[in-house]
């Protein structure tokens, strides 16, 4: 751990020789994931020569720069084991990280999802309230009552790593997984929650389905959820649902 | 201008680079395996380094030329003939209109690149031509190519202009035409057993017994068949943690060799997910992610260790010689 600032420590680590993985803390937490978010804001406004790419998660950032273009910026590096280009992201990234206020409680964007929980599009909604002996109606109402940050994007296009889950709907995922879990599908696994993108197979426990498209290719940004967003769920009729598809084709 | 696929071979896909700059998202880079052999190709018919080529895997399609096409086949030698003359590979080729391109044998190498002068009309989502085919996304129509598809080329007279000096210099029989000057590759794996593939330690490596590395280090790993363009797996000695190690999702990168709790570990390759949860044992050097794409199933890796310094001295080294592969072929045009 690098002391940044009275506050702030971080960790910096080689992921091979053409990235930088900087991280704020060991655990999933909020305020370690507000630091991850500031230093991202950062890198969105102030892109510099030889990044290629980020990849935010739950507690760290991970650069991905060309060593040839690193090389050539002019920051001054001691000697050291390390490869040169490492060395300098390291200082310019200590430089970076004194100029950003990560205590600063930006305003958190609101993603309202529309579900039709049970029926055909939540084929394990039965068995999550059985697990946690729990009526069906009672699993819809805990799950569309919390506020959920999305601490990171990845997996599949688009899909929300969700934190913030009630324990009282905790449910193992499948003994076997789905060979294709449909478009669109909520669902739950431990005490994770989240909705696919896309068509894949998987392991949740599938509670409902979104009539919202989380993944379109045609629109910049491709996905419709960033981390750092608050996902809240809504429930909707199966009438609701076909209306918002109609709408949408 | 245009290609026919009279048969697609075993899988032909349209990648350049990859997707850069939206792994953010959660979007899969994809883009060709072998980026050494794709930058050569595209530099040897003088297009852009990042112009979409097509990827062809161990069993090469048949192309049929409805008009005079400028091109050129580089990475693993799947036996590319024109009509049945057997076609050099790395130079430019002039291929004659009606002219059919087929396949035979895998000699050397997995993967052929194939680039046409121009590039080929591939419409660019989300700032690439690659092809990802889980989620039926860029390419020619989110998949790979099959029989009856036309490919239309960007190919115009003056990327013929540009080299007709160069292919005047050879005898203009038969069904097609090249440079006398070529470029040699090295990296093309020329055995199948033992293939040298150099690697620095990954950030989890000391959470593994000290048995575990020594003997990741000594002994060969085969290529099992559950490989594809997502990630290679290997079978061989299994790597064992010396706890049980509870890993926070974070990103991967191409050639991260991470170990899933059986021991047996995966090195994550173009069409990789972009975060992962399994310890990271090791990095394949970026210089010889090139090799891996040319390595079958059934063949077998020797680790090699090299620091991150060394890394990144290849890695330097291999963009000097690309750029001098440039300006050789520059001069040949402009002489």
């Amino acid at each position: 751990m690098v002391s940044i600032t009275k506050e702030l420590s971080v960790d910096m680590y080689p992921l091979g020789e053409n990235a930088i993985m900087v991280e704020f803390g060991k655990c999933i937490h909020p305020d370690i994931n507000r630091k991850v978010m500031a230093f991202v804001e950062y890198l969105e406004q102030h892109p510099f020569e030889g990044m290629l790419e980020y990849i935010s998660a739950y507690k760290n950032v991970t650069i991905f720069y060309d060593p040839l273009l690193v090389n050539a910026l002019p920051i001054e590096v001691e000697a050291g084991e390390m490869p040169l280009s490492y060395r300098k992201m390291v200082q310019f990234i200590e430089e970076v990280l004194k100029t950003i206020d990560m205590n600063k409680t930006g305003q958190a964007s609101i993603v309202e999802l529309p579900v039709c929980y049970g029926g055909e599009f939540g084929p394990d909604l039965a068995f999550v309230a059985k697990h946690n002996q729990l009526s069906t109606q009672e699993v819809i109402d805990i799950h569309s009552s919390g506020e959920y940050l999305v601490y990171m994007i990845g997996f599949a296009p688009g899909f929300p790593f969700l934190g913030g889950m009630s324990e009282k709907i905790a449910t193992p995922r499948r003994s076997s997984p789905r060979l294709a879990i449909p478009v669109g599908s909520v669902g739950i696994a431990g005490s994770q929650t989240g909705a696919y993108p896309i068509e894949t197979p998987g392991g949740w426990q599938l509670i409902g389905r979104t009539p919202v498209e989380l993944f379109c290719p045609q629109n910049n940004p491709p996905t419709l959820l960033h981390a750092g967003n608050i996902v809240k769920f809504k429930p909707i009729t199966l009438k609701e649902y076909k209306a918002i598809r109609g709408a949408n084709k | 201008m245009s290609i026919k696929v009279i048969s697609p071979g075993l899988l032909t896909t349209i990648q350049d680079y990859g997707r850069t700059g939206y792994q953010k998202h959660g979007i899969i880079a994809s883009g060709v395996m072998d980026r050494y052999s794709f930058r050569i190709a595209n530099i040897l018919v003088d297009n852009d380094e990042n112009e979409g080529v097509m990827e062809i895997t161990f069993m090469g399609p048949m192309l049929s030329f409805q008009a005079d096409t400028l091109i050129t086949i580089t990475g693993g030698d799947l036996s590319p003939n024109i009509n049945g003359e057997a076609v050099p590979m790395w130079r430019p080729v002039l291929v004659k209109k009606d002219s059919v391109l087929s396949f035979g044998m895998m000699k050397a190498g997995a993967r052929a690149y194939l680039a046409v002068a121009g590039g080929f009309d591939i419409p660019v989502v989300m700032g690439s031509k690659s092809t990802y085919i889980r989620a039926g996304l860029g390419g020619f129509k989110g998949r790979a190519l099959a029989k009856e598809d036309l490919l239309s080329t960007l190919q115009t007279k003056s990327h013929l202009d540009k080299f007709k000096t160069e292919l005047s210099k050879q005898s203009e029989q038969g069904s097609f035409v090249t440079t006398p000057w070529f470029f040699a590759p090295t990296h093309i794996p020329a055995t199948s057993e033992n293939i040298a593939v150099r690697v620095t330690r990954g950030n989890q490596i000391n959470h593994f017994t000290e048995e575990s590395i020594q003997k990741f280090f000594r002994k060969p790993y085969t290529i099992t068949p559950e490989s594809d363009r997502m990630g290679y797996r290997l079978a061989g000695e299994v790597v064992k943690l010396k706890a049980p190690l509870e890993m926070i999702s974070e990103a991967v990168s191409f050639g991260t060799i991470q170990a899933p709790p059986d021991g047996n570990p995966i090195i994550l390759l173009a069409d990789r997910q972009t975060a992962g949860g399994y310890p990271k044992f090791a990095q394949v050097a970026v210089v010889d992610l090139a090799v891996i794409a040319q390595i079958c199933p059934g063949n077998t890796i020797a680790f090699v260790e090299v620091s991150l310094k060394e890394a990144e001295a290849l890695y330097l080294q291999r963009e000097g010689d690309v750029k001098e592969v440039k300006q050789a072929i520059k001069f040949h045009l402009k002489a």
